[in-house]
């Protein structure tokens, strides 16, 4: 990358990394998913998760959730080359750590075991609004929702006690109190 | 009830609404009912092609060189793909492009038909956006919106995808209502205040340049006009890009030449020691800044820019302005008028020691090369040509490589809209088919295109093109038997490992000319040029003219890779500059 035998300049050092969730309003139009995701692959920008969705029936306005990695300057790019695109309506960006919004993913963890380790398991996920869907004497189906990290350490720890299977929806986001995004 | 119209139809009534006169095709099967309907629309002319990426450049010489937009209609597949270069080019350099591409009936969409290919999906990252039409109740709106998307804020290419039935399909149409100019409106977010500190920082400036770039060009004729009373009241230099050449008058005393990594001396200075950067319509490309963090390190930046993506994307800057170029520079002009009349005087003093730096730096000729009399150097042949065509309007393409750089070095520019390059993607084969779109948009003026042997042959079909409608361009080729640039860069970075840069095998362009039914002219002689380049502009018709000149010279100054601005190389005829030549070839 760095060999002086280029035509290009050589990078630059790279600043510090911020997780970021960003909330798009877009028309439910055929191909605008492929336009936002294409925009971040085009230019190397990352997707940790996505959640997409149609809100609106009437306006036919979808909400995209992306949670995406970057410096500052590369994040607020994002946001700008997101507003260029024609059948995107608004763009939210929020820091993970901002205390005014909320982030919520949810999953499906299929566990199967004996039952002394699916209550050990059901145990483990009483922090997180579990929902037992469906239940045999070998197995259980639980809905679970939390924060991403959250998740990813249920998993680690359910490992051994019979999780087989898990799916997840991605981070959506909301803020708190009574003002929307305008 | 209201007559039906087909979608054939349709497209034709949107062209007319949107005052079209050309478009730049080539038919095929997904295309044809929109070709059937070309005979009853005796106001829109179609120049017949050779190649689809040729009916691509041709409509971004014609949009370029006239400001409105170029209009290319092309068939599903190969029509379409073909066309993917010309639509990145135009994406590049913000040119209004509206592309209409056939597609296969909507049954067989998806099912690998013949001349089938995802023509939206190909062609989404290299538009600004692209319409599938689906239903033909939704086409008259689509053509419109594409009009507007095209044409308003910051330029660019869009397509819209006609399956073959949908051409067939009928629907109502609406006579449409231009709206009015709103090109710019909507995207000018700039406040008062914006103005007043870019005022207050003009009148503190002890070291200024105004950097400028294309977006004076998009921003209209008018623009350049503002643009020159701005820089005139305030004093200060004036340095552009590649696309923004011709904006501000080239032999102006205020203008210190092309920046970036072959601009002058005195611009790449005066960008890395000045103490404000005033930046006008341009992107800080990395051809023009150079390494990044040694880039003007001294200077507070100011942007002006229509897209807001283009600020900080880059360059960190300390005011940013949001909105049309002529628009923000009128507001400025407007309040150092009203605010400070003595700001002219005041300015002049203040920046009077940074006038004599200029000076000196100016000195160095840094455009300088040694002139021979035995063979015709390329910049040479550039001088001749602009001293000989001076005297009239007229519009220069280039093709990409060293000719290209030559051209914008030594040819000077006093009008916008004369100067068609392809700067962003850099496309080689881009000049010969932009002076067809060119000539098209002004039949009576002389159009250049100056040339390099390799690029020229990649789309020297199009002098077919040329024939067929008496286009009488010039192509004015500057054949050193190399991929010049490439073979510079071997030279320079690559111990001479001259790794299949000659040009092998070239045609007898004189020969190529007379087969095309255009006329052929060789040069090889300097005491013979000038004549020869009058026998050139006085043939009432096309010419190609190989011009051939000495394969080993070099295009200087030169930023090599990862150099700040103040470490150009300079030309061999600077005695300094060879020990900084030895010195840079051991860093690059």
């Amino acid at each position: 990358m760095s060999s002086p035998k280029s035509a290009y300049s050589i990078p630059t050092k790279k600043g510090k990394l911020d997780t970021h969730i960003f909330v798009v309003w877009v028309d439910n139009e055929s191909g605008v998913l492929a336009r936002v995701v294409g925009l971040f692959s085009g230019r190397g920008y990352n997707i940790e998760s996505l959640a997409v969705a149609e809100v609106d029936a009437t306006k036919n306005i979808s909400r995209i959730t992306i949670v995406t990695t970057g410096t500052p300057q590369v994040i607020d790019q994002i946001k700008l080359q997101l507003k260029k695109l024609v059948p995107v309506h608004k763009v939210a960006d929020f820091k993970r750590e901002d205390k005014n919004v909320i982030f919520k993913e949810m999953a499906l963890l299929k566990i199967v075991a004996q039952k002394k380790k699916i209550d050990k398991c059901l145990k483990e996920c009483k922090k997180f609004n579990p929902v037992i869907l469906d239940k045999t004497n070998k197995s259980v189906v639980v809905q679970i929702t939390a924060l991403r990290r959250e998740i990813d350490k249920m998993s680690k720890k359910l490992k051994p006690l019979g999780l087989t299977s898990t799916s997840r929806t991605g981070a959506i986001a909301m803020t708190r109190g009574a003002q929307t995004f305008k | 009830m209201s007559k039906l119209y087909t979608g054939a139809e349709i497209v034709f009534k949107c062209l007319e609404d949107q005052e079209v006169e050309y478009i730049f095709g080539y038919p095929g099967g997904a295309v044809l009912p929109i070709y059937d309907e070309l005979k009853n629309h005796s106001s829109i002319k179609h120049i017949l092609v050779r190649h689809e990426q040729g009916a691509g450049h041709a409509a971004e010489g014609y949009a370029r060189s006239s400001g409105k937009p170029g209009v290319v209609l092309v068939t599903s597949g190969p029509g379409a793909t073909n066309v993917v270069t010309a639509l990145t080019d135009a994406y590049m350099d913000s040119i209004p492009l509206v592309c209409i591409s056939g597609q296969v009936p909507t049954h067989l969409i998806g099912t690998d038909a013949f001349q089938e290919c995802d023509t939206t999906g190909i062609t989404r990252p290299c538009t600004k956006h692209n319409w599938l039409v689906k239903d033909i109740k939704e086409l008259p709106k689509i053509m419109h919106e594409a009009f507007k998307v095209a044409t308003t804020g910051r330029p660019g290419p869009v397509l819209i995808d006609i399956p073959k039935d949908i051409q067939f399909a009928k629907t109502n149409y609406t006579k449409f209502k231009k709206e009015k100019k709103l090109n710019g409106k909507k995207h000018n977010k700039f406040s008062e205040n914006e103005i007043n500190q870019l005022i207050d920082l003009i009148s503190k400036a002890k070291k200024p340049v105004v950097y400028t770039g294309g977006g004076v060009i998009n921003s209209g004729p008018q623009a350049s006009e503002t643009l020159k009373e701005f820089v005139r009241l305030i004093g200060f230099p004036i340095t552009s890009t590649l696309q923004g050449l011709g904006a501000f008058p080239g032999d102006d005393n205020q203008f210190i030449g092309m920046l970036g990594m072959h601009g002058t001396y005195e611009a790449n200075n005066a960008m890395h020691d000045c103490d404000l950067l005033i930046n006008i319509g341009a992107r800080f490309d990395d051809r023009i800044t150079g390494k990044i963090d040694e880039f003007s390190p001294k200077s507070k930046k100011v942007h002006i820019d229509i897209d807001p993506s283009s600020i900080n994307k880059i360059i960190k800057v300390d005011l940013a302005i949001v909105g049309d170029v002529n628009e923000v520079i009128k507001s400025a002009i407007k309040k150092i008028n009203k605010k400070q009349n003595g700001l002219k005087d005041s300015n002049k003093q203040r920046i009077s020691k940074w006038w004599e730096q200029i000076q000196k730096w100016r000195t160095k000729d840094s455009l300088g090369f040694i002139n021979s009399d035995k063979e015709i150097k390329p910049q040479h042949a550039v001088k001749r040509l602009y001293e000989l065509t001076k005297n009239q309007d007229t519009f220069i393409t280039t093709e990409v490589g060293q000719h290209q750089m030559w051209a914008a070095q030594h040819y000077k520019f006093n009008k916008p809209n004369r100067w068609m390059t392809s700067g962003g993607l850099g496309t080689m084969g881009y000049g010969l088919p932009a002076a067809v779109g060119v000539q098209i948009a002004h039949p009576d003026k002389l159009v250049i295109d100056i040339a390099g042997e390799a690029s020229v042959l990649m789309t020297i079909q199009e002098m077919s093109t040329a024939v067929q409608y008496n286009l009488p361009i010039k192509i004015f080729i500057l054949n050193n038997q190399y991929m010049g640039m490439v073979r510079q860069w071997q030279e320079l970075l690559h111990e001479k490992n001259y790794s299949e840069s000659y040009s092998e095998a070239l045609p007898d362009f004189v020969k190529l000319a007379e087969a095309y039914g255009c006329k052929g002219i060789k040069a090889d002689n300097p005491d013979e040029l000038d004549d020869k380049i009058k026998e050139m502009i006085d043939y009432n018709g096309p010419v190609i003219f190989d011009c051939h000149v000495d394969p080993n010279e070099n295009c200087f100054p030169m930023i090599p890779s990862g150099k700040p601005h103040n470490q150009m190389i300079l030309g061999p005829s600077d005695k300094e500059e060879n020990k900084i030549t030895g010195k840079g070839k051991s860093l690059v």
